[in-house]
């Protein structure tokens, strides 16, 4: 895992001081709420329905055991005893008061965390496969990368006022679990014909009111030019993209709007003027960074594990858990655990303090320490022995957090909506529970399969919910809560924008139309291996659309 | 209004002249517009000249005259629209414009260091006192540790790094 | 007539605030002043968002409220949760209390 040196922690520290003096100056009326608003912001503090928010950057999802419980410790002592992970595989407090903000990032410091650029109209957090490291099917570990990129991108003097918010994600894989596609930046690592490794780079990916897939715009980019390029998009970017109306400022409308191919004709432009300067990537300096990423020291193993085939057969549960939460490990006698923050009927992606301290003691126990997050709103241990799966389950177990739906349908995403939000038509958590006591029951989840459901209370679409295979859309009507389904969307290296289907729904008839809906999938399906999208591809929207709303 | 230059506050000499009418003596700011209809006028006369740039207005449109300007004057209409950061790097770094790199408008101290870092060198701030220029120059000492290279000349982390590496290949 | 109050989020803990009739902010719709949509609202925000407020509150605005034996209950459900808490989370918010 990356370790700050005495540079990053130099720039934390500094930058929080300058926050202080900051809130001390809008809390001696020095500067106007509108002054203070964007540096608040670009400090991850939102000012929300019922108090503050904060929303504490985890850089690319990957987190250590002290930093977990210094979350747990921030969650008792300046919040409400808990915190929520959000689907940019960071965590937002809910409670936080502005006077306590720089005390909090003073402790968040204190194990290299930080909030810079969570908000704002600003480079934001890079975010990655939540396997990264782990997994047997990726090139490279994504996350040297998106560490070269978070340092380049911090306090960038150049690109800290940037028409709207811009955010990148990274994958080392194939099967790309970062949903690269669907941000302004996406970067799929690659090889080309000699072998070299380099990046595809994707620009204009975004959902929101205008939902859109990215163009690649640079089919392989050498590594060491990564920076470079990267600056030469978002100078054309910070210098062209609209700034008249804030709907069409992300960059997925000037590149609509020019055409990827004008874009990247502009970017290559300038990058020819920028390549060979300062941002050129020494060897040394990516070699410095990523043997901060080495593989951890990982025993030699059987492939078989003996003692776990053996609690297998012995514990019904444990082997429902093992099928469903554990994933293949590319190292011999280890496994990834997903660990599920979807209990049925709870809050998606909120985290208990106890829960956290019990996450970092797994971790430390048996994980090298080190934690993810991923945008499905869990958490993931990825270096675990098989031979310590059961000792793992039964304290997971234990803690509410040993739920066996990992990519299931009561692995529900949804964002915090009415309930905590200033901007949201609707509440999506309320829905997200019914959904999940609905499908609640074990073996009717594991005959439906692999199907996601993503919840959004407005057209931010913070969920992602535009590339859900079920998407949700909470809109307002009339002063009524109602709900917008798209189907058949997708957010991995296939990724597509879902369809509407039809009219809003109200609050009671969205849970029976869900039902509605997977049950015409299993009426439908070929074979039980046809999964919801794969049906959805094959028949189109229209038997769907009929069991809905009836033949029309 | 005053300006802050090379860690003073001084006084800002030069007049700003509309789009039509007379233009007078000494040193005088014109827009774009003027610029572009007047410009034999402008050259023809004594004293220099500086040109001031809206935020939409890029400099890629007066490349060809960075020679004949004392002044140039980049605008933040809002504090928020940060085009002309780019703008001053590319005219500092790029086009070798050596002169005067003035930000006027929404200039705050909350983003002066990042102006500074960009390219700036003069700053337009209403209160020109003793007390207005301390916070100046404090706020341009918030940070000193950076990440990206800029024209700037301060060292960068990377640049630090590195000579930490020769140091210990030398030792 | 549509009866408003004023409401905004209070600057050092964030937490929603309502415009009294004193002139103060209280934590408390039922304290909160009541005022006529129209010119009186009017009036009574631009005294809540006067420069002295603004070191108190933040974004003062007015919402449409039911009168009924002397309980105020906003009509958006948005406001509604404002004055109560997260509807996930009873036990959090003003509705713990
Ligand atoms: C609760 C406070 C939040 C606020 C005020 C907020 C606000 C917004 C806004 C305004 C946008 C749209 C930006 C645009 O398209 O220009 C957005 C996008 C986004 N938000 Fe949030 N958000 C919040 C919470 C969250 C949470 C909890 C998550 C994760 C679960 C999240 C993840 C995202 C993502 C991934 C996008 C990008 C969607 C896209 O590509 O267009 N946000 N948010
Ligand atoms: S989708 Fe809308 S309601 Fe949900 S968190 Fe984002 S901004 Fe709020």
């Amino acid at each position: 895992m990356y370790k700050y040196d005495d540079y990053d922690q130099q720039l934390v520290d500094e930058r929080i001081e300058q926050f202080r003096d900051q809130v001390n100056r809008r809390l001696s009326g020095e500067l106007s709420e509108e002054e203070f608003r964007p540096l608040r912001l670009m400090n991850g503090v939102y000012l929300q329905l019922h108090a503050y928010m904060l929303r504490v950057a985890i850089p690319y999802g990957t987190m250590n055991s002290a930093q977990m419980r210094q979350f747990a410790y921030i969650a008792r002592n300046y919040d409400k005893g808990y915190g929520h992970f959000t689907t940019r595989q960071n965590i937002q407090f809910n409670w936080p008061k502005l006077v306590d903000l720089p005390d909090i990032l003073t402790e968040l410091s204190k194990v290299q965390m930080h909030a810079i650029q969570t908000s704002g109209n600003c480079i934001r957090n890079t975010t990655t496969d939540q396997y990264a490291g782990a997994s047997f099917d990726e090139l490279e570990d994504p996350r040297p990368w998106c560490e070269i990129i978070r340092q380049w991108s911090t306090m960038h003097p150049e690109f800290t006022y940037l028409p709207r918010k811009f955010k990148m994600a990274v994958t080392g894989a194939p099967n790309d679990r970062a949903a690269v596609a669907i941000h302004d930046i996406g970067l799929r690592i690659r090889r080309d014909e000699q072998g070299e490794l380099g990046f595809e780079v994707m620009v204009g990916g975004g959902l929101g009111r205008t939902p859109m897939i990215g163009k690649t715009i640079c089919e392989f980019l050498p590594k060491e030019d990564l920076l470079s390029y990267l600056e030469a998009i978002l100078r054309v970017y910070n210098q062209f993209g609209r700034r008249d109306n804030k709907y069409k400022a992300r960059i997925k409308i000037l590149v609509h709007e020019i055409g990827a191919e004008k874009f990247a004709e502009l970017v290559e432009k300038e990058w020819e003027e920028i390549r060979d300067s300062a941002l050129h990537l020494p060897a040394e300096e990516i070699e410095e960074i990523s043997a901060h990423f080495t593989p951890p020291p990982f025993d030699v193993l059987p492939a078989l594990s003996s003692s776990f085939s053996e609690k297998v057969g012995q514990d019904e549960k444990f082997a429902y858990w093992v099928q469903n939460n554990v994933r293949e490990h590319k190292q011999q006698g280890y496994a990834i655990v997903n660990i599920s923050l979807k209990p049925i009927g709870g809050i998606p992606g909120d985290i208990s303090h106890a829960q956290m301290d019990v996450v970092a003691d797994l971790a430390d126990q048996f994980s090298f320490g080190e934690i993810r997050s991923t945008h499905e709103q869990n958490l993931v241990l990825a270096h675990v022995k098989r031979d310590d799966l059961y000792a793992v389950w039964l304290k997971l177990d234990e803690y509410g957090l040993a739920t066996p739906n990992s990519g299931l349908i009561t692995d529900l995403i949804a964002c915090p909506g009415l309930d905590y939000c200033a901007l949201a038509n609707s509440r999506s958590i309320p829905l997200a529970q019914r959904i999940s006591e609905r499908f609640g029951e074990l073996d009717r989840q594991h005959e439906i399969g692999k199907v996601q459901v993503k919840i959004s209370g407005c057209i931010n679409a913070c969920t992602h919910h535009h590339v859900g295979h079920i998407g949700i859309l909470g809109v307002d009507k009339k002063g009524q809560e109602f709900y917008q389904i798209t189907l058949g969307g997708r957010a991995d290296e296939n990724a597509k924008i879902g369809k509407i289907v039809g009219a809003g729904l109200s609050t009671d008839e969205v849970v029976d139309a869900v039902e509605t809906l997977i049950n015409t999938y299993l009426g439908l399906r070929e074979s039980k291996e046809e999964t919801f999208l794969d049906a959805f591809n094959r028949v189109g929207e229209t038997p769907f659309k009929e069991a809905l709303y009836g033949a029309r | 209004m005053a300006l802050v230059k090379n860690n003073l506050v001084v006084k800002d000499s030069w007049v700003k002249v509309d789009d039509e009418g007379d233009l007078p003596a000494g040193d005088i700011l014109v827009s774009l517009t003027r610029w572009t209809e007047d410009r034999d006028a402008l050259l023809a006369r004594k004293g220099q000249v500086g040109v001031c740039l809206k935020s939409d207005e890029n400099p890629e449109q007066i490349l060809q005259d960075l020679s004949f300007f004392q002044v140039i004057a980049l605008e933040f209409p809002a504090f928020t629209d940060g085009r002309a950061y780019s703008y001053a790097r590319l005219l500092r770094e790029r086009h070798g414009y050596k002169d005067e790199l003035r930000a006027v408008g929404n200039v705050l101290r909350d983003q002066v260091l990042l102006m500074h870092r960009c390219g700036f060198d003069a700053f337009e701030i209403k209160a020109p006192d003793e007390k207005a220029l301390q916070i100046w120059l404090d706020a341009q000492k918030e940070m000193t540790t950076f990440y990206q290279p800029t024209g700037d000349g301060r060292k960068t982390v990377m640049s630090l790094r590195q000579r930490k590496r020769m140091a210990r290949g030398a030792s | 007539m549509t009866k408003q109050v004023i409401t905004a989020n209070r600057l050092d803990d964030g937490l929603a605030v309502f415009f009294d009739t004193h002139a103060n902010w209280s934590a408390s719709i039922t304290e909160a002043a009541v005022v006529e949509k129209g010119e009186e609202a009017d009036t009574l925000l631009a005294t809540a968002s006067n420069a002295d407020n603004q070191l108190i509150v933040v974004g003062p605005y007015l919402i449409d409220v039911d009168q009924q034996g002397g309980k105020i209950t906003p009509v958006r459900y948005r406001e509604q949760i404002r004055t109560l808490g997260p509807s996930v989370r009873p036990d959090l918010g003003y509705q713990a209390k």
